[in-house]
């Protein structure tokens, strides 16, 4: 079989791989998406789709106001709102002592500068969201941030993608990537694509495709559980998280309650099977029947677990590799990637045709991590969860 | 906190009740859930209240057997929970229960999932209006509740079960308008060549099933070969339209219009568990791969009854026996030889049982039009989803059912996928140029039955209910 | 507030001239009262919500929160669920699996009104 001659090559169909894939291909590079599955097949697809720059590493916030910005016209970008509602995102405490963290929380952000982050009292949290438990006492808010659909928006970037030339294919997974001259030839299933350039956006895989190049980047994965429920009447408008406990609560434009916070099921990285851990999830489901009374009774239609890879510092890995020139790192977003998603297209744009970036990705470099100890994935069998 | 059982079986029917019995005699410890309120199943649902009425009369002697099978089962001391659903199981074979607003788990040395079949989901144009319903609603109408359709019915299928309700209810005086047999013409031949095994092994099955249609045929209008049906009616069924045999539209008014086109497995369970399934071209379904002891390709679970393939109440009981006997063995209760002993008349009864089945799977195919129903067919009844959305998507090119999901939401309503997924890899196999058995199912997400928040809230917070 | 009797071995018309999807065969010894939507109803000890939700007039069990059609009990047997109702404050329960008992509370499930779009 002949190699397929290419600009670039990006690894994984998940919303960043499309971001790259997007902004590569307007700047008129030759584009191939390869996906093992089939888009949004892992992470983007099972993921709270929060649009949230609150309580966010102060590293990662002038990436995630440059995608807020985006995100505000997804239209002009993609084609489509991707379902995105600026509805505000609350952080609440339920003691007194947690409003000293929110305290603590808003002071080291506005000494870097950022000042988008509001303390509200009892009664405007009230306001907000009514049917929230009297017990809680303040809570943390941004009121431009929001909440998308994850489904939509990949389908907009799909959609996006193929009318900007980029060639995709599905059921494609990557078994090597191998020096051809001063190209990379990338091997899988839908046959040999050479280029240049090769974008690593392969998720909770991503360790496995930058050792195909011999770069060494040590990565866990998180297989975060997710659950939700049936249509109920409207019953809040922000997206609600807590400081003490672990939740992420929301209520979509259909009326489905989307619930998670980062209690880890298991997973097995080498089939990608991955299982719900009831035990965890219960916990979740009593902290918001304790928090929201009224969703006691509401059924849950399904839940569901989201691998992605974590580092040890949860700030994701976005540069080009030290060990294998051409290949652009771009994963590892542990668990609070999707916001992000519009801008790191740019970015890897930007270093794939320029060689650099004016924007500051310096706490992103895979340098920072390498010669560090994998942390252990949550693998099958390895019955407790990993804790936040 | 959590109980552990030597075996847990889900589902009452003829295959849970005959596994439990013998499971007890084997001296396991046994408990059986069912989310129904008593033992009995489909086939004798209600057994415990209905048998010693009048009615179980006129439900017939296979409804009647029920009643011995019930209580030996109740003697046996296997412990029975009604009402209790089984709503999620992990492989190391912990199952998650709830009854009546609480959870717990219970670990399980082995697991029989006897957990039956659905009817074969019918999507045509109107079939959510209110006086649409299953065969076996109807069934289960005149059983539990003793009450038939007010004014006269159509009947609208293929199978067995289509038949001997119609008989039902004439005898429990219930009248019928007309009956819709949806069987291609040419069937009754093809299913020819099964007959004469079909009539060593159960000639009484097919003298009954030939006696029902003769009977019904004098007493009420019986179209041939009736296909394109469509319901029409503003809050609720007035008229249904259809074409005969001859191709020409029949127009009638009708008010409760009840459709049957066959039984398949019911796989949530053993789909959410990740066992193996093939392809079974007879009954045109998927089902589980299974050994010789009703066992799956997860080790300690089995199936046994409809779930492991379409074959009736009396093959569920035998192969609840067997399941019931590898689960002692495996456990360590019985050897390899004795229960090798004890299987064999079982086996040899479980092959006469069967013995009639391609003959009657010959007789009653499915039609393609189940697989492939028109645009204007509501396949997604929650989601309201219709053939046509699914059918523009796959000419878009999707292929995999967990997209057509995801872009359409079918699937994402309560029901799980139980009325959708059939004909949604029927419409994608056709317009893909494949076959349904290449269609990977759409994946299983606990929790496979309903769960509150509140339950899961509870979920082993206390001690299990007794 | 009048009683919707059991009955039903007999077919009654409503105002809207609608009848029953289903009646009794023989009229049963006992009863036990239900309320739906808040109206009494007889029905027979033991027996599915959803079976006397069939002998009302109209018969519906749950609206849809699309297009808001009504929908009734389809298959009796725990599959379909369309026959979602609230029963004593539980909501989306499926009625064909519930057995009435005296005093129970059962409303049609209909979630189409007042929700975001
Ligand atoms: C609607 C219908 C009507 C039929 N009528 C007749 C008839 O009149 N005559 C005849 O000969 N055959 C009839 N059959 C076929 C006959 O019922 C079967 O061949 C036979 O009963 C199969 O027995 P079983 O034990 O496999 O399943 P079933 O009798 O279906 O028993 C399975 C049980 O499992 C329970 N269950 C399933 N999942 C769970 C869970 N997760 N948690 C808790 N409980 C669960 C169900 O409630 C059910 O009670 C009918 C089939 C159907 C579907
Ligand atoms: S009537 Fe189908 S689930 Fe109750």
């Amino acid at each position: 079989m002949t190699a397929i001659v290419r600009d670039a090559v990006v690894i994984g169909g998940g919303l960043h791989g499309l971001s790259a894939a997007l902004f590569l291909a307007r700047a008129g590079q030759r584009v191939t998406v390869v996906e093992r599955a089939y888009l949004g097949r892992h992470a983007s697809g099972a993921n709270a789709a929060g649009v949230r720059t609150l309580n966010r590493a102060i590293e990662e916030l002038p990436l995630a106001f440059e995608a807020m910005e985006m995100w505000r016209d997804m239209n002009a970008h993609v084609g489509d709102d991707c379902g995105f509602h600026a509805c505000g995102q609350v952080r609440v405490a339920e003691s007194v002592d947690e409003v000293a963290s929110l305290e603590a929380r808003q002071a080291q952000s506005r000494a870097a500068g950022f000042t988008h982050e509001e303390i509200i009292d009892a009664a405007e949290l009230r306001r907000l969201v009514p049917a929230i438990a009297p017990h809680c006492v303040a809570a943390l808010v941004t009121r431009d941030d929001g909440a998308a659909d994850p489904h939509r928006t990949i389908d907009a970037y799909r959609r996006s993608i193929l009318a900007a030339g980029v060639a995709l294919h599905e059921g494609a997974g990557v078994t090597k990537v191998v020096r051809q001259g001063q190209d990379w030839a990338v091997h899988c299933d839908a046959g040999t694509f050479v280029a240049p350039c090769v974008v690593n956006a392969a998720g909770a895989w991503a360790g496995q495709v930058a050792a195909m190049v011999g770069c060494h980047i040590p990565i866990s994965c998180r297989a975060s559980m997710m659950m939700v429920t049936e249509r109920v009447p409207p019953l809040l408008e922000p997206v609600v998280g807590l400081v003490g406990r672990p939740l992420s609560f929301k209520q979509t434009d259909k009326g489905t309650l989307i619930i998670g916070g980062g209690q880890q099921g298991r997973a097995d990285i080498e089939t990608g099977r991955s299982i719900v851990d009831f035990a965890g999830l219960a916990k979740t489901a009593r902290t918001v029947t304790e928090l929201f009374a009224a969703t006691a009774g509401v059924g849950i239609t399904r839940c569901w677990t989201g691998i992605e890879a974590q580092t040890k510092d949860r700030l994701p890995v976005i540069g080009t590799s030290p060990d294998a020139p051409g290949m652009i790192h771009l994963f590892g977003f542990s668990g609070h990637g999707f916001q992000l998603v519009p801008v790191t297209g740019a970015i890897v744009a930007d270093l794939a045709i320029r060689g650099t970036t004016q924007r500051n990705i310096a706490a992103f470099a895979p340098q920072r991590l390498q010669g560090e100890a994998i942390e252990a994935c949550p693998q099958d069998g390895l019955r407790h969860a990993i804790k936040e | 906190m959590s109980r552990r059982v030597d075996l847990l079986i889900v589902g009452a029917g003829p295959a849970g009740l005959a596994a439990a019995i013998t499971a007890r005699a084997c001296g396991l410890d046994v408990v059986v859930v069912d989310e129904q309120a008593g033992p009995g199943g489909q086939i004798w649902r209600d057994i415990e209240q209905v048998g010693a009425t009048p009615r179980a009369r006129l439900l017939g002697q296979a409804y009647g057997e029920g009643r011995g099978v019930v209580r030996a089962f109740r003697e046996s001391g296997a412990e029975f929970l009604p009402e209790t659903r089984m709503w999620n199981v992990d492989e190391d074979l912990r199952a998650y229960l709830a009854h009546r607003g609480r959870a717990w788990s219970i670990e399980a040395g082995a697991l029989l999932l006897a957990t039956g079949a659905q009817e074969r989901p019918v999507p045509f144009p109107g079939s959510t209006l209110p006086g649409v319903m299953t065969v076996g609603a109807g069934q289960i109408l005149l059983k539990s509740s003793g009450q038939v359709p007010a004014d006269p019915a159509w009947i609208a299928g293929t199978g067995p079960l289509a038949l001997l309700y119609a008989i039902q209810l004439l005898a429990a005086g219930g009248r019928i308008a007309g009956f819709l047999d949806t069987r291609p013409t040419g069937q009754t031949l093809a299913a020819g060549r099964h007959a004469a095994r079909a009539l060593l092994t159960g000639p009484r099955d097919i003298a009954k099933g030939a006696a029902w249609m003769a009977q019904l045929r004098r007493r009420v209008p019986v179209f041939g070969h009736a296909h394109g049906i469509v319901a029409e009616g503003g809050h609720t069924l007035e008229r249904i339209r259809f074409r005969d045999k001859r191709g020409a539209e029949v127009t009638r008014a009708a008010k409760v219009l009840l459709v049957h086109e066959g039984v398949i497995p019911a796989l949530h369970a053993t789909q959410a568990l990740g066992c193996r399934h093939e392809w079974d071209a007879a009954q045109q379904c998927f089902r589980p791969v299974l050994d010789d002891w009703g066992t799956t390709s997860v080790a300690g679970v089995h199936v046994a009854g409809d779930g492991a393939g379409i074959a009736g109440a009396r093959a569920a009981g035998l192969r609840g026996e067997l399941a019931a006997l590898g689960v002692a063995m495996r456990l360590g209760r019985i050897g390899a030889e004795a229960a090798e002993q004890r299987a064999a008349p079982v086996r040899a009864a479980l092959r006469r049982a069967i013995g009639v089945r391609p003959f009657l799977d010959a007789l009653y195919p499915p039609r393609v039009e189940i697989s492939d129903p028109p645009d204007a067919a509501i396949v997604c009844r929650c989601e309201e989803v219709r053939a046509g959305r699914v059918r523009a998507l796959a000419a878009g090119g999707l292929t995999d059912p967990n997209q057509v999901k995801t872009a359409t939401r079918a699937g994402m309503g309560p029901c799980h996928g139980r009325q959708c997924s059939a004909p949604i890899a029927g419409i994608l196999a056709r317009m893909g140029g494949s076959e349904v058995r290449d269609i990977a199912p759409g994946r299983v997400r606990p929790p496979i039955r309903p769960l509150t928040l509140a339950e899961l809230a509870s979920l082993d917070a206390t001690e299990a209910p007794r | 507030m009048p009683v919707t009797h059991l009955n039903m071995t007999q077919i009654e018309r409503d105002e809207a001239g609608e009848s029953p999807l289903f009646r009794l065969v023989e009229s049963p010894e006992n009863s036990v009262t239900i309320r739906v939507d808040g109206v009494p109803v007889l029905a027979q000890p033991g027996e599915t919500v959803a079976a006397v939700l069939l002998r009302l007039s109209p018969a519906w069990s749950r609206r849809t929160h699309g297009s808001g059609e009504r929908r009734a009990p389809y298959c009796m047997m725990g599959v379909c669920f369309d026959c979602l109702v609230s029963i004593d404050g539980t909501g989306s329960t499926r009625s064909c699996l519930a057995r009435v008992c005296d005093g129970m509370q059962v409303e049609r499930q209909d979630i189409s009104q007042g929700l975001r779009t």
